[in-house]
């Protein structure tokens, strides 16, 4: 792969070719906050846009943008972190999120950013929306009230056999929500059913019959931050792959 | 619907998810919704779930999963329409239905429903009945229309007594006017001669076409003005076997007409470019994006592709040149605003949702199925046969040193001739309100909610051009006597009801920019909902993934820098703890009701 040459805050910095910006960012130590990208193997969602910030003067989601040469990134500046910050707010008022009740607590992505984003109240009013939970299979339920409609689930959790879509969206713009297919659902394995929890950023897909199951103090961003965990896994980006 | 039924239409079509929204809105015609049952004889046809083929259902809004009247009605609810007696149009239309918004009458007769802009801006108000069109209605016109349906008339008996060929531009013009109230030398003033301009380019190198239009400057007439030679180079160098022209004809923009005038009265001069594309780039598919609005246009183009074929003109061996395979298909949209963007569209061509996608790569590079994809404006592509016939000197003498050319304008609101102008790029805005005779004109929208809005006494100086005001086509003038605000929170709800969810700032901010516009609308706003409202926009402008979310706070903020006195004879001075905007009624009333469902006794 052909290297890049790129500025990221006034410092020149080197990256491969194609390279998500949003890796080389926090490989330079600047942390930018993500919920809907999964990591570079599995590409960019670019639904969440908690990774907004200045490419060449125009604002973009770092994580959509394959780094190219000449690049020029403002990451680290008030009107970015502002911006990053709203989006934050916005989920937090969009749907309900008490995170005292939710078992997906210290260990939830929303939770975790919305720390590090310094986030105290919303600037938006609250929604206080009225949501409906969907519990009908067996291994799984949804508690749609904290749903950020990252999309994750929906592009990347699949039937093992058929390769079919588990989980899906209805509707449109505000009134969209996330639907499972339970007859797909039930055939999931408890690894998959597992994987799907941990997929999802918040507490929204769920396993039934377990929960509460890691001590307070012990949850995993309590053990190290998300904040933490994203420069260390985006200087694991820099080792070369092995083929 | 009965399943020998959907597998005769089923057998019309390739077996192709990306034909589902085409079969979709077949279901929908003929059994007035999509019953799960369908649903599930879809999914089982196409190997997916049923859920998925809801996915693709519940994004458009002609297609229904509830049953619905024997007669769907549409209105246009539009702020032209509102100016113009949309209130009493609906009063009437519930009246005399017996159904309100949203709900199907007691007799099973009708459904009605509200819709955005239909692209009749300059006949409003209007409806759609089963899709055909009704235009300049009142209360008188709706009851005696509806009481003819009452008396067994179907929507198209009522508009076409003497049986037209639906196939003919008669049928058309029957229906709607087309308004051309003036035309220049780039269109509708002679048509073009299809056969004869496509040998020509034919005999030349698809390298010499492209760089005669990157020379010509064209620019993309959908909005974003990108060069047309350079996509067109782009897609051609791009790797890829197959490639695929598509004409982007979901001309959503409110306000916007001036698409569905061409296609009627030009459809030969927009297939020409859609023809030199393909001859240019190397594409073998073409595909015609229509707007559903627009589906009384369907079986006339139809048509004209079909005679098209016959004169080998689409087909393989066009004109006998070995290799020069090339076919349209009209593809339906099913109602939803955000197709208008290209990646959207594409996603829609390929019977999806039509959310727009993560860009790069970009259409032209990996497009409809992974194939390098042009898509252009219906205006763009006519604009690429009149170069070919008349050449790149005669294109560059009109209009400015950078905004070549001329372009179409739909024109609407508060002016004496509504309709269609060809105007070239470099006029001034004085110039265009004099011309469509503006009456006491205050605040002109150009472009649609999405593009700008101007102060006729402040900007009549501005020029259109791609350096000033780049309008993609329709102008819409309000008199100083409209309620701006009220049109400002109008296009704000455009925007919710269009937004496609996919973001957070678009899907979460146009809501949240919605209820603050309405604070100022119901004078409950203080001084820093002015300075909260710009800075909320600027985050929903910076932060959204596509077009609709970057622009959709323009109106709000460009009214705000033109016409601030609106605002603060709508703001109030803070005194006390408590916001304006807070009712101490409201508030409580949430105490109430919960004593009342908690302890009923």
């Amino acid at each position: 792969m052909s290297q890049v040459r790129l500025t990221i805050d006034g410092k020149e910095v080197e990256a491969e070719m194609g390279e998500a910006l949003v890796d080389v960012i926090r490989r330079n130590g600047t942390y930018v906050p993500t919920l809907c990208y999964p990591g570079k193997e599995q590409g960019c969602l670019g639904t969440c846009r908690v990774c907004t910030c200045k490419v060449n003067g125009n604002f973009a989601a770092s994580c959509t943008l394959p780094v190219s040469d000449g690049m020029v990134v403002e990451a680290d500046t008030k009107e970015g972190k502002n911006i990053r910050k709203a989006i934050v707010e916005m989920l937090f008022t969009e749907g309900k999120h008490n995170c005292p009740s939710c078992e997906k607590s210290g260990r939830c992505d929303l939770q975790g950013v919305g720390y590090e984003v310094d986030m105290m109240v919303s600037r938006f009013p609250y929604r206080f929306p009225v949501t409906e939970i969907d519990d009908q299979s067996e291994k799984i339920w949804l508690e749609r009230d904290r749903c950020i409609f990252c999309q994750r689930c929906v592009n990347l959790v699949k039937d093992e056999e058929t390769g079919k879509k588990i989980f899906n969206i209805s509707n449109r713009g505000g009134k969209s929500r996330i639907e499972i297919d339970v007859e797909l659902a039930n055939r999931m394995s408890e690894e998959q059913a597992l994987e799907a929890m941990e997929l999802c950023p918040v507490g929204c897909i769920l396993r039934k019959k377990v929960g509460f199951n890691h001590p307070i103090g012990q949850r995993k961003y309590e053990v190290k931050s998300i904040r933490e965990r994203a420069l260390e896994d985006a200087q694991a980006t820099a080792e070369p792959s092995v083929s | 619907m009965k399943d020998s039924i959907l597998r005769s239409i089923l057998a019309e079509y390739p077996k192709d998810r990306a034909y589902l929204i085409d079969i979709l809105v077949r279901v929908q015609e003929g059994d007035g919704h999509i019953s799960d049952q369908s649903v599930q004889a879809l999914a089982e046809y196409f190997c997916i779930s049923p859920l998925d083929v809801k996915e693709t259902i519940s994004f458009y809004h002609f297609l229904h999963q509830q049953p619905t009247g024997k007669h769907i009605i549409y209105v246009a609810d539009t702020v032209i329409a509102r100016m113009n007696g949309y209130d009493a149009v609906l009063a009437a239309l519930e009246q005399e239905t017996g159904c309100a918004l949203e709900e199907t009458s007691a007799d099973g007769l009708f459904s009605l429903f509200e819709t955005a802009c239909i692209g009749l801006s300059d006949q409003e108000p209007a409806i759609l009945i089963d899709m055909i069109p009704f235009t300049q209605l009142t209360p008188a016109k709706v009851k005696s229309v509806i009481a003819e349906i009452r008396n067994g008339k179907t929507a198209e008996q009522i508009t076409n007594p003497q049986g037209i060929d639906k196939t003919s531009l008669g049928y058309i013009e029957n229906l709607v006017k087309s308004n051309i109230q003036e035309c220049g030398p780039v269109f509708f003033s002679n048509k073009i001669k299809t056969e004869q301009i496509l040998g020509e380019v034919c005999s030349r190198s698809p390298d010499d076409v492209i760089s005669e239009l990157t020379n010509s400057q064209l620019r993309g007439r959908g909005g974003a003005g990108f060069m047309t030679g350079l996509k067109w180079d782009i897609c051609r160098r791009a790797e890829g076997e197959e490639k695929v022209i598509i004409c982007n004809a979901d001309e959503g923009e409110p306000g916007t007409f001036k698409d569905r005038v061409l296609l009627t009265k030009a459809p030969e001069q927009v297939i020409l470019g859609m023809l030199i594309a393909s001859y240019s780039v190397g594409a073998t598919e073409g595909i015609l994006y229509l707007r559903y609005e627009y589906n009384y246009l369907h079986c006339y183009l139809e048509n004209i592709l079909s005679d098209m074929r016959t004169q080998n003109l689409l087909g393989k061996n066009i004109l006998g040149k070995k290799g020069f395979d090339f076919d349209i298909r009209v593809h339906l949209g099913a109602g939803a605003y955000i197709c208008g963007d290209e990646s959207a569209l594409i996603e829609s061509c390929e019977g999806k949702r039509g959310t727009p996608r993560v860009k790069p790569p970009f259409p032209v590079q990996k497009g409809y199925k992974g194939k390098p994809t042009i898509v252009n404006n219906v205006e763009t592509f006519a604009n690429v046969g009149r170069i070919s016939e008349k050449g790149v000197k005669f294109y560059l003498s009109l209009g400015t040193a950078n905004s070549s050319g001329t372009r179409l304008i739909s024109v609407s609101g508060d002016v004496r001739q509504p309709g269609i102008y060809e105007i070239e790029w470099g006029i001034t805005l004085d110039e265009v309100l004099e011309k469509v005779g503006a009456v006491d004109p205050k605040a002109v929208q150009i472009s649609g909610p999405s593009g700008e809005c101007v102060s006729a006494k402040l900007d009549g100086k501005r020029v259109f051009s791609y350096q000033d005001l780049s309008c993609n086509g329709s102008l819409m003038v309000f008199n100083s006597q409209r309620d701006i605000l009220d049109i400002v929170r109008h296009y704000m709800q455009f925007f919710v009801n269009e937004s496609c969810g996919i973001c957070v700032p678009c899907r979460v901010g146009n809501v949240e920019l919605l209820k603050k516009i309405q604070l100022f609308v119901d004078g409950k706003a203080v001084e820093n909902d002015i300075e909260e409202i710009i800075s909320w926009s600027k985050i929903v402008r910076s932060g959204s993934r596509c077009g609709l979310g970057t622009t959709s706070p323009k109106s709000i903020m460009q009214t705000i820098d033109r016409f601030p006195e609106i605002y603060r004879s709508k703001t109030a001075k803070q005194e006390g703890p408590l916001l304006r905007s807070f009712s101490l009624d409201e508030a409580l009333e949430g105490y109430e009701k919960a004593k009342r469902e908690l302890m009923p006794n």
